[in-house]
């Protein structure tokens, strides 16, 4: 069986196969391969027996379930009120310039998705963004150069 | 009188149920709140905010659909608070609304057009978010056309394909500004599971979704002087059309609807009502042959139990989600799809007419039918059997388009060689009318005796609950059927997707044991179909069939074994049921589909 | 750091005597309508922004009849500026799981969950470390009661109590009718109780020292601390735990830099108050002084002479089109024609007077909207456009 496949089985089987479960099985998905694909979103349904639109509709409400490929890592950047504030867009321009695409795009190599989100709850430590789950605030253009450089240098495979 | 509260509305002294709804409330006296999300087939949205109205004491107004009485509440349906609210809704919706009503398909009959002419909004003072926003069309559809620039969001489609038919094609997708309600990944309708039952069209309170629509073919087919333009009429057309044309609900307009079809200048107006019965022949054949198999030849190959197959809706489900299944069902064509292989060769040969020169034409409550019309395999003519499927409210839309005064038009009779029924074909219109049709012909080719029911009126298998049982125990059968001695015939009705699936569960989990079941994808059965004039709501339902039955009472032939065009046809051409030529034209094959 | 005498700072919530297993078993040895009377006695209202009384909605779910209750810890902080649950769940976690412990035993709710939004996904391993640790002495104590996080994903709604118990039942996180209220129906149509994790921590200091030392805080009406998260332009960006009842101009001189122009209480769906009336307006659920009184989450956002008030509201307004949910009209529509509205007059392209229009439009968004968050964008709206009014038209 193939590994997302056996993923959701395992997934549903830990959380139950029953509408309670689709979130927590989606994001066990989103975990492991960073976005929510056609093929999983089937599988998903027939494995707690609910309609492949219903997972869809479900999916597109949550703006952290992508429903494209992404790169391995996303870039969440905020854009409320305070992080706007305290220098997001100077932060901002400094990824773009740095990984040479533009906002909701990827990087050619897979790597970096660059994405805009709303309020992380970091305010007092403005401006903020978060790569997949790790949280990184006070950013200046120097300091998301180094954050980046260091996510550049995991030589980490992307998990099959 | 213990369950009873005390309200005012707008300062009248009101006494209702206790849990009744403020709109139910304001309904029994008379007051008509307007909604849109609302609708009496489904659950309460309470999305729209149309409903709106003030209760005395909160500084907020309650939607009327959602919010039950209290006791004491102080109701406003016509403050001015409510009405410049109301207002403001209504300009809201049609600001990200493209408001081109004289383009659109559903001008004179759209909820919001209504609202807006009722409340007067003649300027737009927002921001046009229509031709900011790049909304789709969905054509691709043989039988919906599905465009987004008109869609209020209001759920109804949802909650109808969800709730009422199990089917789930339609969802809602993303969230703010770019909500949107749409299908599986966002495809095309033709590429996800939606039948094409067309209920989503008939509950839209816009034009957001509606028929494919066929009229200017017809028309041009009728105007070409080359072409013999054939129609037939399906049962449940002649209790609905009336609707469309001024008549209240459940009017019986069938001799007036021939006249106009014939003035409207269609070459020969036949009935679908004589395949139904041509179908009873077959499948009744075919049902008998089966149980004969099974209880005399004890082959276990043969499927029971067996499930028409008719609803062309029905007919994709089962493809979808019980593909394993498909062996149950009837070999027997629609009678649409009968009638138009028919047509093309026994009607062409006895009018000396050259089948390229036939247009078949079919005036449908469904708008699965043009689905139906258009799969590949309807071809056993030689030609396409059905040209064109037009619903109840495009033949409408014709007479109008032709200036009849429908009201003073005298009745009509049939053209000959298949325009003849009897009462049995005419139930085909209402749910359970398959299963009674079948049944008074079925026994009665078993025992020679008539159904043991008053007047051939087969009641178990009549009315709007959503799963029936009958069983008709077979006794002292004529000599051939021997085998059926004492046999309980277990017989099933479902109607509506969504008891479809209870149904085909029971079956696949062997906690059913029918031998026979009839499967309707629209509640009511075909009278409520997607392609019948709208408003459909219970009450219209049962208008629609108790004018089915009525028509089937008034006949004097009610059995199809009876109907002399059928005996004839068999004469003539096919032989006898099940022969060769009858499992040419009259039989066919279904396709697996993929369940998501 | 030195408060002025008007703006008392307590320190309840992030002391930590780390004396939670005491607390518990205590609670658990009174009577649950002892508790509840205390609760009621406090007037403790709901932390998250609406403001409900605690004990009365204890009370409505301890009497509701049912097979099966839930208690709810709402950790779906999204209100822009807020920050404070966040730190309370990493700081002192013990005092939240007590509470819904707590209210558990008062209300016959045998099992409860943390809706934890996605954007804190990194507090979840220490968070369930916790749950173990916690569940682990109630065993210990025979207390029968469950704890599981559940993560959110990205969704400003689901920090609406229907909305969250929607996608709890792994659906889009669009608000319910009410009535049913979540104490008659609430996930899974079972009887409900949902609160915010700061009123769960102050219940925590109310079964510890008793109601009277929470009610002597604060003014009437607005009993109790209240967590505050400062940002924007002060030199003190923080969280500050304060008496309700403070005057805002109070506020401003201690947490602003010596220019603020504005404060925006209760983040995007609060009030934005200009200088001029600093001195008119209390924080708190109903003005103690004349006045305005502005309900909260707590969020203090402080803008200086150098912010436009213009680039303030279409911040709002875009992040109110973004994650509003959509379903209800004048919301979904509402807020896109109020974020279009103002860039028209700003571009001269509709008139200064359009801007009434809009302001009646959020009246109507105020009476008509399903939930909270097209009831409040009027708050923002109405406030940024009549005290700044030039600067949304030059």
């Amino acid at each position: 069986m193939n590994p997302i496949k056996s993923l959701i089985k395992d997934m549903a089987d830990k959380y139950g196969k029953s509408r309670e479960s689709l979130l927590p099985i989606m994001l066990a998905v989103v975990e492991r391969e960073k976005y929510l694909s056609e093929y999983s979103m089937i599988e998903i349904a027939r494995q707690i027996d609910i309609p492949a639109a219903e997972v869809y509709g479900t999916a597109t409400f949550y703006s952290f379930i992508e429903t494209q490929p992404t790169g391995q890592y996303i870039i969440r950047i905020c854009k409320t009120i305070t992080c706007a504030m305290k220098g997001k867009n100077q932060v901002l321009f400094a990824i773009q310039d740095m990984l040479k695409i533009k906002l909701g795009e990827t990087t050619p190599d897979k790597r970096f998705s660059l994405l805009e989100t709303n309020c992380l709850g970091w305010c007092h430590k403005a401006p903020a963004m978060m790569v997949n789950n790790e949280v990184y605030t006070e950013l200046t253009p120097e300091k998301v150069r180094d954050i980046l450089t260091s996510y550049m240098k995991i030589n980490e495979q992307i998990i099959n | 009188m213990e369950n009873k509260i005390s309200i005012t509305i707008n300062g009248f002294p009101v006494e209702v149920e206790k849990g009744k709804t403020i709109l139910q409330a304001a309904e029994s006296q008379g007051i008509t709140i307007p909604t849109l999300c609302y609708h009496k087939d489904l659950c309460v949205a309470g999305n729209c905010r149309v409903c709106v109205v003030e209760v005395t004491g909160q500084t907020r107004l309650s939607a009327a659909c959602a919010t039950p009485c209290d006791e004491g509440m102080e109701i406003l349906t016509n403050s001015l608070k409510v009405r410049n609210s109301r207002k403001h809704i209504i300009e809201l919706l049609l600001a990200e609304h493209n408001a081109d009503c004289t383009k659109c398909y559903r001008n004179g009959n759209c909820e919001l057009q209504k609202l807006s002419s009722e409340y007067k909004i003649m300027t737009q003072d927002f921001i046009e978010l229509a031709p900011l926003k790049k909304y789709s069309i969905d054509m691709y559809s043989p039988s919906i056309i599905k465009d987004d620039s008109k869609c209020i969001r209001c759920q109804r489609c949802v909650r109808t394909c969800a709730e009422m038919q199990g089917v789930n094609a339609l969802t809602v997708a993303h969230k703010g500004d770019k909500m949107k309600i749409t299908t599986f990944f966002e495809k095309h309708m033709n590429e996800v599971v939606c039948t094409n039952c067309g209920q989503c069209v008939n509950h839209c309170p816009t034009g957001a979704l509606v028929e494919k629509n066929y009229i200017e073919e017809v028309w041009e087919a009728i105007a070409n002087p080359l072409k013999h333009v054939v129609v037939q009429t399906a049962p449940a057309v002649r209790v609905g059309l009336g609707e469309e044309l001024g008549l209240p609900a459940g009017s019986r307009v069938t001799g007036q609807m021939v006249a106009a079809l014939k003035r409207l200048g269609f070459d020969a107006v036949l009935d679908t009502d004589f395949t139904a019965d041509l179908t009873i022949m077959e499948e009744g054949t075919e049902l008998l042959t089966r149980l004969k198999k099974a209880l005399v030849d004890h082959d276990e190959t043969v499927r029971l139990p067996m499930a028409t197959s008719c609803s062309p809706g029905w007919i994709k489900y089962i493809e979808h989600m019980y593909p394993e299944y498909l062996d149950n069902l009837s070999t027997c064509k629609s009678p649409q799809q009968m009638f138009g292989a028919l047509v093309k060769t026994y009607y062409a040969k006895a009018r000396n007419i050259e089948p390229e020169n036939i247009v078949s034409v079919s005036i449908m409550p469904c708008t699965a039918k043009k689905f139906e019309a258009y799969r590949p395999e309807m071809h056993d003519s030689g030609y396409r059997d059905v040209d064109y499927v037009l619903t109840t409210r495009e033949l409408a839309i014709l007479i109008k388009q032709a200036g009849l005064d429908f009201n003073k038009l005298e009745p009509e009779k049939y053209d000959r060689l298949m325009g003849d029924s009897t009462g049995a074909g005419v139930i085909f219109g209402a749910t359970g009318g398959v299963m009674e049709a079948a049944l008074r012909t079925a026994y009665e080719l078993v025992t020679g005796r008539e159904v043991p029911f008053k007047n051939l009126n087969i009641e178990p298998v009549r009315g709007m609950e959503g799963i029936k049982e009958a069983t008709i125990k077979i006794e002292n059968p004529l000599k051939e059927w021997a085998f059926l001695d004492g046999v309980e015939l277990k017989c099933a009705v479902a109607h509506g997707l969504i008891n479809a699936k209870t149904v085909m569960d029971a079956v696949k989990s062997g906690k059913a044991n029918y031998h026979f079941i009839e499967f309707m994808a629209c509640p009511g059965g075909c009278l409520g179909g997607g392609g019948q004039p709208i408003p459909t709501n219970p009450e219209i339902r049962k208008k629609r069939a108790e004018a089915i039955y009525a028509e089937d009472g008034a006949l004097t032939l009610r059995k199809s074994h009876n109907n002399p065009e059928v005996q004839k046809l068999y004469k003539d051409f096919l032989k006898h049921p099940l022969s060769e030529t009858s499992h040419h034209l009259l039989h066919t094959k279904y396709t697996k589909r993929d369940r998501y | 750091m030195a408060v002025s005498h008007q703006l008392k700072r307590v320190d309840f919530i992030f002391n930590n005597e780390n004396d939670w297993e005491k607390v518990l078993s205590a609670t658990l040895k009174k009577k649950p309508e002892e508790l509840i009377n205390e609760l009621i006695s406090s007037e403790l209202k709901g932390r998250g922004g609406a403001g409900f009384p605690t004990g009365l909605k204890w009370k409505l779910a301890a009497e509701a009849k049912s097979d099966a209750k839930y208690i709810i810890c709402n950790a779906d902080e999204g209100e822009p500026g807020t920050f404070k649950d966040r730190e309370i769940l990493s700081k002192v976690p013990y005092k939240v799981l007590t509470a819904m412990a707590v209210c558990g035993y008062i209300t016959g709710a045998k099992e409860s969950f943390i809706y934890l939004r996605g954007e804190y996904k990194f507090l979840e391993p220490e968070l369930n470390k916790a749950i173990d640790e916690f569940q682990y002495y109630c065993k210990e104590i025979k207390f029968e009661f469950k704890i599981t996080v559940f993560m959110g994903s990205g969704a400003y709604i689901c920090g609406e109590e229907t909305a969250l118990m929607e996608s709890m039942e792994g659906k889009r996180g669009e608000p319910r009718n009410k009535p049913p209220f979540p104490t008659q129906s609430g996930y899974l149509g079972k009887p409900t109780v949902i609160n915010n994790v700061e009123t769960l921590v102050h219940t925590f200091t109310i079964f510890k020292y008793g109601a009277k030392k929470f009610y002597d805080l604060g003014v009437q009406y607005s009993r109790g601390t209240k967590l505050f998260s400062v940002s924007g332009d002060t030199p003190k960006p923080g969280i500050y735990e304060l008496e309700l009842g403070m005057s805002l101009q109070d506020f401003v001189y201690e947490f602003g830099d010596g220019d603020t122009k504005a404060v925006q209480v209760g983040g995007a769906s609060g009030f934005l108050v200009p200088r001029k009336k600093f001195k008119d307006a209390a924080i708190g659920f109903k003005g103690k002084l004349t006045g305005i009184s502005l309900p909260t989450g707590g969020s203090m956002m402080l803008f200086n002479s150098s912010r436009s008030m213009y680039n303030v509201l279409d911040n709002y307004l875009e992040f109110f089109r973004e994650e509003s949910c959509g379903q209800c009209t004048p919301c979904r529509v509402g807020c896109q024609q109020l974020l279009l509205g103002i860039k028209a007059v700003k571009r001269g392209e509709k008139p200064a007077a359009y801007l009434d229009k809009l302001l009646r439009l959020t009246e109507t968004m105020q009476l008509t909207a399903k939930c909270g968050l097209g009831q409040s964008v009027a708050n923002s709206f109405s406030s940024i456009v009549e005290n700044f009014q030039e600067e949304m038209i030059y």
